[in-house]
């Protein structure tokens, strides 16, 4: 589903994000992405999103070539990928159901569409009574929950979770870990980046680790290596 | 359809939960709208002065007393046929005389020595009204022109007063011209102040908004469905900028027109009232306008992939 071919990010002399990494994920995996801060990982699944462009090497989406889309074919593209981010990257100004709306308005869903299936999503991620409230009135679980049934109300191919975990408590940890393996299961390939131990122990899949930009480990069933 | 209907709707309710942010933004239109209201005022005030003193400046041909008065009307019909030419009036030798006698019933010695002359000593003459000073001089040509030649001028023509009147007719010809430049220059200079200081603004209010504007990159949204609420976010600010401009220059002209008209020359509250609809869609196209096409700016930058 996803090919890194020989993929370099460079800024400048000193600052290199990524080097030469070759990877492939295929559809239906779940695959944990591994480092320290400044590993690489965050870049690596901008790249995918076609949220940075490597200095050199290709990036393909299924047989997509990502950076050489045009504006309005990578919006379509980013339609197939629900991503969910650190710091949850919600709409502040916008209700939860609003939040969830959007994305799907994005995709061209109708509004009874929407009426319908965006109670439906809160309901799965425990999220029913919070319908009308805005992210600021919801603790970082919720947030975090919200951004999730974002990123799967339009039934997406592949969910990137960007160190979903990363302002999270032990508990929240867990219940978003479990939620993204539901997804998992039910067919959606999941990219995962952390440098949680916990985490990576608990999904018990494909780990790959990453030092200073590059691919240092790909394991089966792998566990925390660092 | 059901796109436009989103993003209007989305447009509506970001408006009223910015808050002070959107309010700040529709204060700064409304000062931007002022100045050119007031910009458009102060120009009727300028051109209604103008056009007074325009008024004021005429060329007389004054004819022979014994010029035949078909010969001074064929000459009038072809001045008229002049495109410089706003209206020729015509004064009998008759009529003239009686003006003369009007303007000088109390100077006595004068009157007696034209009762002593018994006949007329006036000739008639033609009052012309060019449409813009600086083209008297073309009519004075005119008249030592072929045509007017042809047409027997050379002979019955006493004197054409234009080159008496050259230096004042000169001096108030660039008065006015560089009047209209100053006005002109003045205005764009102003407008172009606030439509910079709006269009910041605006940009500063898109500016807070950036972030968002990512995420919803990211989410697949379309340029247009991200823009779109921001662009009638900036129509909305137009419009109630202009309505909030158009109530402030309501006491304000009822005002001027009460204390001003004999200094101005003009009425203002008549002027805005009977131009109110000239003025209403001149601001609120400015308004939207600005409104759109700021926001369309400022959010274009955060929109490349």
């Amino acid at each position: 589903m996803i090919y890194f071919n020989n993929v370099s990010k460079v800024y400048n002399k000193d600052s290199v994000a990524l080097e030469d990494v070759n990877l492939t994920v295929t559809a239906g995996e779940f695959v944990s992405i591994v480092g320290h801060s400044g590993a690489g990982k965050t870049t690596l699944v901008k790249m995918i999103l076609a949220d940075e462009n490597p200095s050199s090497g290709t990036v393909f989406f299924e047989s997509i070539n990502i950076h050489k889309l045009k504006n309005q074919d990578l919006t379509k593209l980013r339609r197939r990928i629900g991503v969910v981010f650190q710091d949850f990257k919600l709409l502040s100004n916008k209700t939860a159901y609003e939040n969830i709306a959007f994305a799907m308005e994005a995709a061209g869903k109708t509004d009874a569409e929407i009426s319908s299936d965006v109670p439906h999503v809160l309901e799965l991620v425990d999220l029913g009574n919070k319908i009308s409230h805005f992210p600021h009135q919801m603790s970082g679980g919720e947030q975090q929950r919200l951004a999730i049934a974002r990123a799967i109300i339009n039934q997406p191919e592949l969910i990137i979770a960007d160190e979903p975990t990363g302002n999270l408590d032990p508990i929240n940890t867990y219940e978003v870990i479990q939620i993204l393996k539901k997804i998992n299961d039910l067919g959606t390939t999941v990219v995962l980046t952390t440098h949680n131990r916990g985490v990576i122990d608990s999904v018990g899949k494909r780990v790959i680790t990453m030092e200073r930009g590059k691919v240092i480990r790909d394991d089966k069933n792998g566990k925390y290596a660092i | 359809m059901i796109v436009l209907k989103r993003i209007i709707k989305a447009g509506f309710i970001n408006f009223s939960r910015n808050g002070l942010v959107s309010w700040a933004a529709v204060l700064v239109t409304t000062i931007t709208l002022s100045v050119i209201t007031a910009i458009i005022l102060l120009q009727a005030v300028l051109y209604f002065s103008l056009g007074q003193i325009r008024d004021k400046v005429d060329v007389t041909i004054y004819f022979n007393v014994s010029a035949p008065e078909d010969q001074i009307m064929l000459l009038k019909s072809s001045l008229e046929k002049l495109p410089e030419v706003a209206e020729v009036s015509y004064t009998s030798a008759e009529e003239a005389l009686r003006i003369f006698r009007e303007r000088h019933e109390k100077d006595y010695p004068t009157i007696q020595a034209l009762d002593e002359i018994k006949e007329n000593p006036l000739g008639a003459y033609l009052n012309v009204r060019a449409k813009e000073v600086s083209q008297y001089e073309s009519i004075a040509n005119f008249m030592k022109s072929d045509n007017a030649l042809v047409l027997g001028g050379d002979d019955i023509v006493d004197k054409v007063n234009y080159h008496q009147n050259k230096l004042v007719i000169d001096r108030l010809n660039s008065i006015i011209s560089g009047a209209q430049k100053l006005a002109f220059l003045v205005t764009l200079i102003l407008i172009i102040i606030s439509i910079v200081i709006t269009f910041n603004t605006i940009r500063l209010t898109i500016f807070i908004s950036k972030e968002e504007i990512g995420v919803m990159r990211l989410v697949g949204a379309s340029k247009m469905r991200i823009n779109g609420p921001f662009m009638v976010e900036g129509a909305i600010y137009g419009m109630i900028a202009t309505i909030i401009t158009l109530l402030i220059f309501w006491p304000v002209t009822v005002w001027l027109g009460n204390n001003m008209t004999s200094f101005l020359g003009l009425d203002m509250y008549d002027y805005y009232v009977s131009n109110f609809l000239q003025i209403f869609v001149i601001i609120l196209l400015s308004g939207v306008l600005l409104g759109i096409i700021s926001s369309f700016i400022a959010t274009r930058r955060y929109l490349n992939k």
